[in-house]
């Protein structure tokens, strides 16, 4: 099947794994805020905390429609296997990402007495849905039971202890990009105390990486080869080694306060860890039973899209990244929008 | 629970709730985006303070509706796996890229800008803004371009060819967008968004004035707002006749159960107005009927024949009386709109139009039309496409996931409760910001919430009044 040539299914599965991880890295801070909405009681934080993301999620979010609607179409085998598989989660995920969406203009618009069921929902539906993520992540890398073009296991196979590891390292993961995104976005006492929480949650986030990187290869031979067989260490080593560095530069970070930098480093070690979920997947998209080649759609549908990816998606992260300029820098209580 | 249920009919019912849920919004979204867009242009070229307001006052609602069609989207697009993954599997590569397409030139343009739309005005500036509420209403409009070529297609697919796994190929891209329903279907969903949106502002305009017909917010709504529906009302119900003749050319069983025509009719058929009908016995009870009328309107002749479901074997009936039903729910929606839009003629002839109070309660009688023409219309062409999901070519039987009813039951009930809770409330919030007459100085969302009035300090709320 691998011709070695770079052919237009593996583009795409570059193209799906970038919308992916485009949604992990923007929605993933604003989950985060979410998981640590109720660490911060006070209104008056809260509502810096929801103006930092207000102008912005709805962006986020299109990220994850892209992903679906791009797996449907670049890899229509894939998602019909995936989505009936992964049905729980995904309808979780689903469910908590409309009852946060809704907050974050519901809680504005009811009165004082009841504002606080919207933070509810928000904290609620932001931890659903990271954590039903999470789940789906693990029950993808463990692989799903396929026949003839059919998911063919049961509807709990999802379940297992990896799934919910992987899940809670997600949570933690998230938690820590939105601890970090205050750290560059507030000031004063929202700030130190978000320096605070940054502190554990890199440890507990470094703690689950490493959990996760020790469960993988356990659940397949394939994993193992891939990340200890000779000459492969070669290339995988430096993907343990980077986390490392990353982790001190973020450490010390951290340690001299410098606003700017933790949110970009936390990035970074998603960036790593996610270079390393691929090289444990690599061709599968479903693991160990259909490879990208085997999901693709017809060239024909490939290309055609392509197209429209390679003129759209520059212009859209450009418009995305003015949309960020034009909010930048630290919220003040009470200041422009909300 | 749910043993012995049929897991593909649960299949159905979710996708008729969670769909019928989120089309109201879109519908609305698109109007609304487009007469906001209206609005600031004429802030910008007339500088009247009274279009900013209703700018400001509307976009406090478009913040609401958009969002929740927002989520309510989301679940869409995952529904398709979910819950048609044998259906995604073999239609995926045609269907799949136009709803990419969709993503990539509307979602993204309409979230990209909505933030500046909703919260920039005096961060940007005014022509930037404007071209931010611009790429917003663009973005809905090229959405429905992307999403009615994707289900017309469904409906009258072309340009396609099938591959060794059964799966259905493109064999020309252009056939496929621009199938034989498609411009029909676009624009009559357009122009029904453009109606739901008028209707709801004149609803509104009108609730107002009959409280104080003096106010000058209320009164420029409910005049734009009728104008809209009295010269869109008779455009729309031609461009129904139009899809109609289309929908008899390309799937002429579904016309057959709009119009209950049971038995063939060799020399005109008759138009069925009203009646029960029975599919069991194939005919339509109690019918009141006019002689030759169906022959007249379809074929444009009184004697011309017409075939019935009698041709048509009965596992490719569509279920009659929901088709039947639905569409004369609409038509009747249609023709009420229409005299809705001759009636406030008639009063702005007569320079009664802020003043009539049997105008102003008609127009809020008729507020919610435009949703339930909507509803009832995509039940009659959705309906009348069963038994498939690809017209003609795969059955919705063969389209459902691999999964038990359990399933499928349990994540039904778990979106209507959820849906239930949600949509509660942002109706309850959408009435009460609809409640408020607009007034000078109207803030939009970046306005008069609690939470900021502390941070906007009366210098600079001054001078961003003094610009409006």
């Amino acid at each position: 099947m691998m011709t070695g040539i770079i052919d237009v299914a593996t583009i795409w599965a570059f193209i799906i794994a970038f919308a992916v991880f485009v949604y992990v890295v923007m929605d993933g801070f604003d989950l985060g805020l979410g998981i640590l909405f109720p660490l911060f009681p006070e209104k008056a934080d809260r509502d810096v905390i929801m103006n930092s993301v207000a102008p912005v999620w709805d962006g986020n979010e299109t990220w994850l429609v892209l992903g679906g609607g791009g797996l449907m179409a670049a890899f229509p085998l894939a998602y019909a296997v995936l989505m009936p598989a992964l049905y729980t989660p995904v309808i979780a995920m689903l469910v908590g990402l409309i009852f946060r969406g809704v907050a974050f203009e519901f809680r504005w618009r009811t009165t004082q007495s009841t504002r606080n069921r919207w933070d509810i929902a928000f904290a609620g539906g932001s931890l659903v849905a990271a954590l039903a993520q999470g789940i789906a992540l693990g029950a993808i890398l463990q692989g799903v039971h396929v026949e003839a073009r059919h998911y063919a296991g049961g509807w709990w196979d999802w379940l297992t202890p990896f799934s919910i590891l992987t899940g809670l390292a997600l949570v933690v993961g998230y938690a820590l990009l939105g601890a970090t995104w205050l750290v560059l976005k507030t000031e004063s006492g929202l700030r130190d105390k978000a320096y605070r929480l940054s502190w554990f949650l890199l440890f507990a986030m470094l703690g689950a990486i490493g959990a996760v990187s020790i469960a993988t290869p356990f659940l397949h031979i394939q994993y193992t080869q891939r990340w200890f067989s000779w000459p492969n260490v070669i290339l995988t080593a430096p993907v343990p080694i980077a986390v490392a560095a990353i982790a001190v530069l973020l450490l010390r970070s951290l340690a001299n306060k410098h606003d700017n930098q933790p949110f970009f480093l936390s990035l970074a070690l998603f960036a790593l860890s996610y270079a390393g979920l691929g090289i444990s997947m690599w061709p599968y998209i479903v693991p160990q039973s259909i490879t990208i080649w085997q999901a693709a759609s017809p060239e024909n549908s490939q290309v055609f899209m392509l197209f429209g990816v390679i003129v759209l998606v520059p212009l859209i992260l450009g418009y995305t990244a003015w949309a960020y300029w034009v909010f930048r820098g630290k919220v003040r209580p009470g200041s422009g929008y909300h | 629970m749910f043993e012995g249920w049929d897991a593909e009919v649960l299949a159905r019912a979710q996708f008729a709730f969670t769909m019928a849920f989120h089309i109201v919004f879109p519908a609305f979204s698109i109007g609304l985006a487009s007469y906001l867009a209206v609005l600031e242009a004429l802030w910008l070229w007339t500088g009247r303070e009274v279009f900013i307001n209703l700018f400001n006052y509307w976009l406090k609602i478009f913040a609401i509706a958009f969002g929740m069609g927002v989520v309510s989207g989301i679940v869409m697009s995952y529904q398709f796996g979910t819950n048609w993954s044998a259906f995604s599997d073999k239609a995926g590569p045609v269907i799949g890229p136009l709803m990419a397409y969709e993503v990539l030139t509307a979602f993204f343009l309409e979230a990209g800008f909505l933030g500046v739309m909703l919260f920039g005005l005096e961060r940007v500036g005014h022509k930037l803004h404007f071209f931010a509420t611009l790429m917003v209403a663009t973005g809905t409009l090229i959405s429905a371009f992307w999403i009615l070529s994707a289900n017309s297609w469904m409906q009258t697919p072309a340009g396609y060819a099938v591959n060794a796994d059964g799966q259905f190929v493109a064999a020309d891209w252009f056939k496929v967008i621009f199938n034989p329903s498609f411009p029909y279907r676009l624009v009559h969903m357009v122009l029904a968004a453009y109606l739901t949106t008028a209707l709801v502002v004149g609803a509104v305009g009108a609730f107002h004035l009959l409280r104080d017909r003096h106010l000058a917010g209320p009164r420029v709504m409910f005049s734009m707002a009728m104008w809209m529906a009295t010269l869109v009302a008779p455009i729309q119900i031609l461009a129904g006749d139009q899809h109609g003749l289309n929908t008899l050319e390309h799937q002429p069983v579904k016309i057959m159960a709009m119009e209950g025509h049971f038995e063939s009719h060799r020399d005109g058929a008759p138009l069925v107005l009203f009646g029960l009908p029975d599919e069991g016995a194939g005919k339509v009870k109690y019918a009141i009927e006019v002689p030759k009328l169906g022959s007249l309107i379809l074929k444009h002749s009184p004697d011309a024949p017409l075939a019935g479901l009698d041709t048509v074997p009965r596992e490719n009936w569509p279920p009659v009386p929901i088709t039947f039903w639905s569409f004369r729910i609409m038509v009747g929606m249609g023709f009420l709109m229409l005299g809705l839009g001759l009636f406030s003629l008639w009063t702005r002839w007569r320079g009664t139009l802020y003043e009539s109070r049997l105008l102003h309660m008609s127009a809020m009688a008729m507020g919610p039309a435009g949703f339930i023409a909507v509803l009832a219309g995509w039940i009659t062409t959705e309906t009348g496409r069963q038994p498939f999901t690809v017209y003609g070519l795969l059955r919705t039987a063969e389209s459902a996931s691999p999964l038990a009813a359990p399933a499928v039951g349990s994540s039904l009930i778990a979106f209507v409760i959820v849906y239930f809770i949600v949509y509660a409330a942002g109706l309850t919030y959408l009435f009460r910001l609809m409640a408020a007459a607009p007034h000078p100085g109207e803030q939009g969302p970046s306005g008069d919430m609690p939470a900021h009035a502390a941070g906007i300090t009366p210098a600079i709320g001054a001078a961003a009044q003094g610009r409006a």
